[in-house]
């Protein structure tokens, strides 16, 4: 079995952030940037499956501009065995990540594709339904347990209500949870090693599909900002003052 | 200009969510249809039909859509797409796993979690885990949006008298295989809609001493929610977890309780009217939002707070 996974680079998940004054968006200059969350799940669970015997070969790939290399060699450091970067140095839409990643999937005709189930940047979560919706694939999303069977896999999906349990054929999409799994960190060796395997570049425009954005940014603002309240010295004095002063008991 | 809406629901009754989404919708156009599609849920095309901003039902049976899967539901969506400019549907688990599908295959660029309408082509939506708010126009000739239902108010749901017109069911794909659902059912109020939440962070340290957490919810008539970490460690389940990856609550009252007060957690629920923490580290950042804040030992303060609050006699509902 062949395993893609879809990994982005985002601002680190501990940054505050900073608006940028021009309203034109978010400071990224000397921040620091991580593997989107989930996306690191998404390369645990493909490097257990390779593990435990069932994949062959697991292909990490991102859309981004040249540092997205750094989430590349993070992925083959833990385990992936090539990588293919598509560069471009613009913000692509969901809808164009999942155009691109279908090209992709065309190529290398994987049995998984593994996503995280939301960037923590534009939270959008989109990209994983959206490439299911293009290749008429089987979609899990959300998905925090996964069992495999012959030709499906059994997938638990949180959902606003608990958990489902479906079954979908392969080939699938999968989008991950960040309780599906406990990834690991690489190895020194594992970090030197993955230097030498191949990455592959590509250019996100001379892949032939339409990736002009639909989208306007007009502007980004900080929202409002909540003001502080008080410390209270004891329990009474906090039930009083929702009852007197707050009146929400 | 015309909005098809699709409703969540269980087959029997509507969620009371997809009324925040008619509002929402509401401020687009006026001409809202709304798509019930399961099956045998005419009780709840009924239900719809009496909500006053509702122009017209659409309502589709079919064994094929019982469980909501998306790979289902997408075709007859996409087909009854054709005649309308916006397609919308709530931001919760349920559309966030349909939408984007429906929308690739409309070749639409899906707008997430709008939570103010400044047109029909224009929308105020949070990124950054709502450390940032964005607005963007979609140059799109259709709009595929999902709402964040906590924004917007509910919809009045009675007056009103839609037509109810019967759709066919198209084909299925049929390559996936609903197998169960696990849901705890439980007496207290949804958290996605309750007017007070009481919530506990890793601070609780077990499962069992949620029922601290129980009791005061209990007696406040509250939901309980839960920080992710209370969710990893196992002590409550997933519906639970409030936040950038949980549900979004706008109650009149949040009590986070051993709690840090990470951004995550706070995309989740900063939005409340009045917050309250309770932790025993003075510089824990839930402070920093907190209307209310105390510093002490949960374990000491909870069953404070429960016996205050018994001794109260007039408690809200
Ligand atoms: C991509 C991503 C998404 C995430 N999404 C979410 C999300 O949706 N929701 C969410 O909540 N988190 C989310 N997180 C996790 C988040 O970053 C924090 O790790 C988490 O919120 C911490 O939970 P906590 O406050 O319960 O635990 P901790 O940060 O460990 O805080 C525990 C608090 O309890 C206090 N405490 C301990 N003992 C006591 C006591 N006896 N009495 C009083 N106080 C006590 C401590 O002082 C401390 O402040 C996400 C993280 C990532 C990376
Ligand atoms: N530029 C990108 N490169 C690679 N994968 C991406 C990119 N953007 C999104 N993804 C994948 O899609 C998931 C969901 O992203 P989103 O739909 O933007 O919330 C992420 O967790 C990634 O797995």
């Amino acid at each position: 079995m062949k395993i893609l996974v879809a990994v982005k680079r985002v601002i680190d998940y501990n940054v505050q952030i900073r608006v940028k004054e021009d309203g034109s968006g978010v400071n990224t200059d000397n921040v620091k940037m991580s593997t989107n969350p989930p996306d690191d799940n998404a390369i645990e669970e493909a490097v257990k499956l390779k593990e435990s015997g069932k994949a062959k070969e697991i292909i990490a790939v991102t859309i981004g501009g040249e540092k997205a290399q750094e989430t590349l060699r993070k992925a083959l450091a833990v385990g992936a065995d090539r990588a293919i970067h598509v560069k471009s140095d613009n913000y692509i839409e969901p809808l164009g990540i999942a155009k691109i990643l279908k090209k992709i999937v065309e190529k290398e005709k994987p049995d998984l594709v593994f996503l995280g189930k939301q960037a923590i940047d534009d939270d959008c979560n989109q990209t994983g339904q959206m490439l299911a919706g293009l290749l008429s694939w089987p979609q899990g999303t959300f998905v925090s347990k996964i069992l495999h069977k012959d030709n499906a896999i059994e997938v638990t999906r949180e959902t606003d209500e608990g958990l489902e349990t479906i079954e979908i054929n392969l080939p699938a999409i999968i989008t991950c949870d960040l309780r599906l799994n406990e990834p690991r960190f690489s190895s020194l060796p594992n970090i030197m090693k993955a230097k030498k395997k191949p990455v592959e570049q590509l250019n996100a425009k001379d892949l032939g599909v339409d990736i002009a954005n639909r989208i306007q940014q007009i502007k980004v603002e900080e929202p409002p900002k909540r003001k502080g309240g008080i410390k209270v010295s004891s329990v009474a004095e906090l039930v009083s003052k929702l009852k007197n002063e707050a009146k929400v008991i | 200009m015309s909005i098809l809406l699709i409703a969540e629901h269980n087959n029997s009754t509507l969620k009371a969510f997809t009324l925040n989404t008619i509002t929402a919708a509401s401020k687009i156009d006026e001409d809202i249809n709304v798509l019930v599609v399961g099956n045998n849920c005419q009780s709840v095309a009924k239900e719809v039909s009496t909500i006053p901003l509702v122009k017209k039902v659409l309502h589709c049976d079919s064994k094929n859509y019982e469980n909501f899967l998306a790979e289902n539901l997408t075709p007859i969506i996409v087909k009854l797409a054709e005649a309308y400019t916006h397609i919308i549907t709530s931001a919760n688990t349920f559309g966030k796993n349909l939408m984007p599908r429906v929308s690739a295959l409309l070749d639409v660029s899906q707008i997430s979690d709008i939570i103010k309408v400044n047109s029909n082509e224009e929308f105020l939506r949070p990124i950054y885990a709502g450390n940032a708010f964005a607005t963007i126009k979609s140059n799109d000739k259709k709009k595929c949006i999902t709402v964040r239902p906590t924004s917007f108010d509910p919809a009045p749901t009675s007056g009103g008298s839609a037509l109810i017109e019967k759709i066919e069911p198209i084909d299925s794909p049929n390559v996936s295989k609903f197998i169960k659902k696990e849901e705890t059912k439980s007496e207290r109020p949804e958290l996605g809609t309750a007017r007070i939440v009481v919530s506990g962070g890793r601070g609780m340290q077990s499962a069992d001493n949620f029922k601290l957490i129980n009791a005061i919810a209990d007696k406040l008539n509250a939901a309980v929610g839960a920080s992710r970490a209370a969710v990893d460690a196992g002590y409550i389940g997933n519906d639970h977890q409030v936040g950038q990856t949980g549900k979004v609550v706008v109650p009149d009252l949040y009590i986070a309780i051993g709690i840090s007060g990470a951004i995550q957690h706070l995309a989740g629920m900063k939005e409340s009217k009045v917050i309250v923490a309770i932790n025993k580290d003075g510089e824990a950042p839930i402070f920093s939002i907190a209307d209310y804040g105390l510093e002490a030992d949960l374990f000491e303060a909870l069953p404070q707070f429960l016996e205050e609050l018994n001794k109260l006699n007039t408690i809200q509902k």
